[in-house]
């Protein structure tokens, strides 16, 4: 029912759609006509031109195809775990074009050779645009400077440290000075590593409950007042990454007001759970950052809201299932995600938190922007679209994940929300009907 | 119920409402606890035969899974289980299977394959009864002997035992732990106890760096002041300290440690005159405790460790007949299918 190639003329008409482009526009039955991986006409012209398929998108919105600042296919290095096959295809169906990959692959990607294997292994694998994300410091290790110009060249968007810290400030400091030389936007997870620790779990009242060791809220935001204050003396270009605490987003707000050149954005799971979901110690939401407090979800949607927090990100991190069963402290963190994305995101329409169409931006313009790429649905853009039934449920198990990881947060429960065509240049990426 | 509670009642309990797992006490009732402090005191008896046994778990195995070392804990929940009859297999995983890199859930395979019908688990970690208990084959009882930080459920019943048998009720009792409730499994348990039971005021002593965050929404009041915390007590109940405290910035000398919260003759004399002394053992006599006041009239330390091994019992026995009763249920309810 799903993955066989459903369209594979040269030309497509997509009709009876809604078309959200992430920028405000909202129509109604809008027809997109997509020639040589173009948009090539929309509206009535689109309406009256021949072509070789035609797709019915009535009760689905057409939007931009989405954009992941930070996810892991685990190509190149863990097999075990995922690969491009398995995680590319997984991201089309999640209705995402183009995803950023996280710099700790293995070996890490800290050198142009590695940025080499991972696009060939995207060209040669993946449905949908990777782009490699290089790493700050040489190895992720937080002490010396990665060759970031090699990086740049060999085609990284942006420079960061996965989910690693750098304990040094003035490694920091440098970090920063020398990304800011070659205009690289500095993609940062904020975390204090001497606060956090040993901590696995928010350190509020489920984890005083249970007995699991915290990571205080100060881990978080120490990190990102000293991150804020680098970026401003250095003038770089800072994007802090999958942000978990209120605190953090009035941080950032306050920067902004500053002239500080700072970005953020929050990973999907971060809008919907919080520590509760550890309360029977299921393994699957050990998580970093750790799920906070309900408090803390709230003011993270409001950043979403607002604009202050720009994108939405999958935070995607597939294990094989042994990493995930163990006592609570003792497995991996993270979460298989990046097919559930939209889902969630639909869930927060739903219960009112979040509307539609900021949904849609924090998914596409927004995390675009934030690496200087375009993401758009009009005349003459590059048909990089996903369309979906936000209406049809689905359930989904450990069979029917593309994914290599089956620690889903949402295994078994229904979820409403189909991608049923994804496209990238014009070609398609993903399709179910 | 909190969402904790509402976890552990899901995973511990029978439909019919009766212990099969004992992980926590967290989503138990007080007229469970009642019942299991009730069904100890049964057992006390028994201990004071010459021939000390019951066939309650006649030809059952035990397995005693200790992953960190304990001698008091594993050998009393060893005479508890051989007083009722059972076959007992101890294992002290720490040496053996995890330094071979073997998992916890292969582990567990392995055991099983050894047909036991409960195991009693101490682990390191927070959570690992639970793992236990979610990934073992129906049918097993899993026994919390202590996992991590969370919960050390046996002892704090144990404990409540010695409060029932010295004060009668809990009711208007005011009790106190004192030390280091961070990293105490114990004091959960005792503290999420002490609510259920109906004392009046459970306290909690202990400096800022002892106390995990916003401890209070446990269901205690905190003080830092000793002298003030015991006034009028009529339980105090002392933890044990790690000497790695000490290292990790917690504390700053052992010697500064008792001179605050040590208890001292002259500081048991600001409780109530009857204030029972408690302490879940091993003691650091001059640490937590002054030897005059683990040895003194108003000590009930080793009376805990006696009600220890009657609260194993009545535990083990309840949760083996919850799952014998769950068994039977599933067994006429098939029937009940195919007829």
């Amino acid at each position: 029912m799903s993955g066989h190639q459903v369209f594979s003329g040269s030309s497509l008409k997509i009709t009876g759609g809604r078309l959200l482009d992430g920028r405000g526009k909202d129509e109604s039955n809008r027809a997109l006509l997509i020639r040589n991986s173009r948009i090539a006409a929309t509206g009535e012209a689109a309406e009256k031109a021949d072509a070789d398929q035609v797709f019915d998108a009535r009760g689905c919105i057409i939007a931009p195809g989405f954009v992941d600042l930070y996810c892991n296919l685990r190509e190149p290095g863990n097999g075990q775990k995922g690969n491009m096959r398995t995680e590319a295809r997984a991201a089309a169906r999640g209705g995402f074009t183009t995803v950023c990959e996280s710099p700790e692959t293995s070996p890490v990607n800290d050198s142009r050779a590695v940025t080499h294997l991972i696009r060939e292994g995207a060209e040669a694998g993946s449905p949908v645009r990777v782009l490699p994300i290089g790493a700050l410091t040489r190895g992720l290790e937080g002490e010396m400077l990665s060759d970031m110009g090699g990086l740049t060249a060999a085609g990284c968007i942006a420079v960061g440290n996965g989910s690693r810290s750098v304990r040094s400030a003035r490694v920091l400091r440098r970090c920063m000075a020398y990304a800011q030389t070659f205009g690289l936007t500095v993609m940062l997870r904020p975390e204090n590593q001497s606060l956090a620790a040993d901590g696995y779990a928010h350190d509020g009242l489920v984890a005083s409950r249970l007995g699991l060791l915290g990571i205080p809220e100060v881990a978080e935001t120490a990190s990102v007042m000293e991150m804020l204050l680098l970026a401003e003396e250095t003038g770089v270009r800072l994007h802090l990454s999958q942000l978990s605490c209120g605190r953090s987003v009035e941080m950032v707000a306050d920067a902004r007001r500053r002239g500080v050149a700072v970005t953020a954005d929050v990973a999907m799971h971060q809008l919907i759970f919080t520590e509760d979901a550890l309360a029977g110690f299921d393994s699957r939401f050990h998580l970093r950052p750790p799920l906070r407090s309900e408090a803390d979800r709230k003011a993270l949607v409001a950043g979403v809201r607002e604009g202050v927090i720009d994108a939405i990100v999958s935070q995607h991190l597939p294990h094989e299932s042994a990493a995930k069963q163990a006592p609570l402290p003792d497995t991996a963190p993270g979460l298989s995600s990046i097919e559930s994305v939209l889902s969630l995101g639909l869930e927060l329409v739903h219960r009112d938190e979040l509307s539609l169409s900021e949904l849609i931006r924090s998914l596409t313009t927004g995390p675009a922007s934030v690496i200087g790429r375009n993401a758009s649905a009009g005349q003459d853009d590059k048909a990089d679209l996903c369309v979906f039934d936000p209406a049809t449920r689905w359930t989904p198990d450990s069979q029917s994940l593309i994914s290599a990881g089956k620690h889903a947060p949402v295994l078994g429960q229904p979820l409403r929300g189909v991608v049923r065509l994804t496209l990238v240049d014009g070609q398609e990426a993903w399709a179910s009907h | 119920m909190t969402v904790n509670a509402a976890a552990a009642h899901h995973l511990q309990l029978t439909r019919d409402g009766q212990l099969r797992h004992f992980l926590t006490l967290d989503g138990l009732g007080r007229a469970l606890l009642t019942d299991i402090l009730d069904t100890a005191d049964s057992f006390i008896e028994v201990g004071e035969r010459s021939i000390k046994k019951v066939p309650l778990l006649r030809g059952r195995t035990v397995a005693n899974l200790f992953f960190e070392p304990s001698t008091r804990t594993r050998s009393t929940f060893e005479l508890a289980a051989k007083r009722l009859s059972a076959d007992v297999l101890n294992l002290d995983i720490n040496t053996s299977a995890t330094s071979k890199g073997e998992s916890l859930s292969d582990t567990l395979l392995n055991l099983e394959a050894m047909a036991s019908d409960m195991f009693v688990v101490r682990h390191a970690q927070s959570g690992a009864a639970h793992f236990i208990a979610e990934s073992v084959t129906p049918g097993v009882a899993i026994i919390n002997a202590g996992d991590g930080r969370h919960a050390h459920p046996t002892q704090a019943m144990l404990d409540m035992l010695t409060i029932r048998q010295n004060k009668g009720t809990f009711e208007g009792l005011k009790v106190a732990i004192v030390g280091d409730i961070l990293h105490s499994r114990v004091a959960r348990s005792q503290i999420r106890a002490l609510n259920e039971l109906g004392a009046e005021q459970v306290r909690v002593i202990a400096p800022g760096t002892l106390l995990p965050r916003d401890v209070e929404s446990l269901g205690c009041t905190v003080e830092y002041d000793m002298a003030k915390g015991m006034k009028d007590l009529d339980v105090v109940i002392m933890l044990r300290l790690q000497k790695e405290r000490m290292e990790g910035a917690l504390l700053p000398s052992e010697r500064e440690f008792y001179r605050l919260y040590g208890l001292s003759q002259e500081k048991l004399a600001l409780a109530h005159p009857e204030c029972i002394v408690m302490h879940p053992g091993p003691i650091n006599r001059g640490v937590e405790i002054e030897s005059a006041v683990a040895d003194g009239p108003q000590s009930v330390i080793l009376s805990q460790v006696t009600n220890g091994i009657a609260i194993r019992m009545a535990v083990m026995s309840m949760a083996m007949g919850g799952q014998v009763a769950e068994r039977q249920q599933k067994r006429s309810t098939l029937k009940g299918d195919q007829s």
